[in-house]
């Protein structure tokens, strides 16, 4: 009963603040709004018992990605007018397309492939389940190959991103820590005419 | 005590009394760390002045009572900012500006949930502890950016733009560092972790992982915005950041989250790397009749442990000059993430070979 009302609870926060995020004109609420549905359907997965999925979910997209995205979204000085401009005219369109998704959604995520009697519910774990400890013996048993190629895109997406943004040949006037400790005084203080170290002729 | 409690209540439906029992467990834990909290800035206060051959605050007394000069200052402090008004500025977002503070003070409180205070006090001793943790000290960026961006100010912006960038860098650090703590110990449940540190200060985490240690801690420093890593406050060149548009009880709870984070990341340094509520002292004295109590395991190690910690934020308050920005960027990037992967490779490879004495039962 109890897990019913959680349910019904996380579901209708994914659904409404999901909502938000196209119906909001300013797009620093909408991506608020996109960590809540993010949050709430952490809380679901948390009901699947798939605490480390729930957790990590939290971690990585609430904690860091939209903390970026709303860094982004908020330097950025967007002009509503701008953008709502010529709305009425693509109206048309953007119908067919919605219900051509819609439509194509509804093939293949309908209840014909996803209905209740194929997925029936899944069953509780007993108390020492460890969600954290069962996925980490699949990734690094059953699937260590997918999991290793994943890994591997990965580190090239990485290194793609460095090598996207890298400018070398820029002229910075950056200050380099390495040489600067190893400056000596020789380096900075040149002597003239005949003083001695203390200064005086 | 709880359970005896639970007991007398048992004339109610059992999902009342349990949720009962957990809002009470929860006062438990949130009162003391408000009471914390609260004479956590007027020690800082003591000790930065006493550090710097001053008094400090000593014009406010407790009941009356002389030789408690200052003692009453926290208090003062309290009612002062309850009772000043809310400003919020012209073209500020009105909603998100008042909601900045409770986002900023939530997950600051919220992690608290799953720290071990002793062996069995605890409010919940979950799995994936430490997971939770790193989810919900991750979370504490929103606060900033939020107030930054509502106040509808450029120092404010500024501020928390410096703020998420350093909060974004240095949780990477942070969290290699905690990869090592779960590597060594085998688990990600907190009175795991302390329990896998059993034996003599020796067997503690610090000495095998004494590099993550460090980092951890400074980490920390960073993550909560403190010196040596304020600039998202630099008052010399952005008045006071994020919160510069901030007054009375609102500016308040950005204190209140920012010295509950403090304790936080003390009392988890304290538990990942310095065992916890286990007793530095050989086990034999543990045993001893009366004073074995205190000589033993126990919450007392627990609290004396955080407190050393929390000392060592307002000493380096005290001792070193607030870093540059792109320095901030460097230690993180550069020098601080490169130390963790070799130390967690390092550590997978002890762990693998059973290093003894600390990795013999992994």
């Amino acid at each position: 009963m109890a897990q019913q009302i959680i349910f019904y609870a996380f579901s209708a926060l994914v659904i409404a603040a999901a909502a938000m995020v196209i119906v909001l004109r300013n797009p620093v609420h909408a991506v608020l709004c996109l960590v809540v549905a993010f949050f709430a359907s952490a809380g679901l997965w948390m009901l699947l018992e798939a605490e480390f999925l729930a957790i990590t979910l939290v971690l990585v997209y609430v904690g860091a990605v939209m903390v970026l995205f709303m860094f982004v979204v908020m330097m950025l000085d967007i002009n509503l007018a701008v953008l709502r401009e010529g709305f009425a005219r693509y109206v048309p369109v953007a119908l067919v397309f919605a219900a051509l998704m819609m439509v194509s959604l509804a093939l293949v995520v309908g209840p014909k492939h996803f209905g209740l009697a194929l997925f029936a519910a899944p069953l509780a774990h007993a108390a020492d389940y460890n969600n954290t400890q069962a996925l980490g013996r699949a990734l690094f048993s059953q699937f260590l190959l997918p999991f290793e190629a994943a890994a591997v895109v990965l580190l090239v997406a990485i290194i793609a991103a460095i090598a996207l943004t890298l400018r070398p040949s820029r002229q910075t006037k950056a200050p380099k820590p390495e040489l600067q400790v190893q400056v000596q005084r020789n380096d900075r203080v040149r002597l003239i005419k005949d003083m001695d170290a203390e200064g005086t002729p | 005590m709880i359970a005896l409690l639970a007991a007398q209540l048992s004339f109610l439906p059992a999902p009342v009394v349990t949720v009962l029992m957990i809002l009470l467990k929860i006062l438990i834990i949130v009162l003391p760390l408000m009471g914390c909290v609260a004479y956590t800035t007027l020690v800082e206060r003591k000790v930065i002045g006493y550090m710097q051959v001053r008094i400090g605050p000593n014009r406010v007394t407790l009941l009356g009572l002389n030789f408690l000069r200052g003692w009453g200052q926290p208090i003062a402090d309290a009612v002062k900012l309850m009772t000043k008004e809310i400003v919020i500025p012209d073209g500020a977002n009105r909603f998100l500006f008042l909601a900045a503070p409770v986002v900023a003070l939530a997950p600051a409180l919220a992690a608290w949930a799953v720290v071990p205070f002793g062996g069995e006090l605890t409010l919940t001793n979950i799995n994936a502890g430490l997971l939770y943790i790193l989810a919900l000290t991750s979370l504490s960026v929103y606060g900033i950016i939020i107030a930054g961006w509502a106040s509808n100010s450029k120092y404010a912006f500024l501020g928390a733009m410096r703020s998420a960038a350093q909060i974004v860098s240095y949780e990477i650090a942070m969290g290699f560092a905690l990869v090592g703590v779960l590597t060594a110990a085998g688990s990600l449940n907190l009175g795991d972790i302390v329990e896998a540190q059993r034996g003599s200060v020796l067997h503690w985490y610090w000495l095998p992982l004494f590099p993550l240690c460090l980092i951890y801690f400074i980490s920390g420093v960073a993550e909560t915005n403190r010196a040596p890593f304020d600039v998202s406050e630099g008052e010399s060149e952005i008045v006071a950041g994020f919160h510069v548009e901030y007054a009375g009880m609102a500016f308040a709870l950005f204190f209140l989250a920012e010295y509950a984070n403090m304790i936080l990341i003390s009392a988890l340094t304290a538990v990942l790397f310095f065992g916890g509520w286990l007793s530095p002292l050989p086990t034999f004295l543990g045993e001893l009749p009366v004073i074995g109590t205190l000589l033993g395991d126990g919450i007392h190690w627990f609290v004396f442990k955080t407190a050393f910690f929390l000392f060592c934020f307002l000493w380096f308050r005290a001792t070193f000059p607030r870093y540059r920005y792109d320095q901030i960027m460097r230690l993180g990037w550069k020098v601080f993430l490169p130390i963790t992967i070799v130390w967690i490779v390092l550590t997978g490879a002890a762990v693998v070979w059973h290093l003894p004495p600390w990795f013999a039962h992994a």
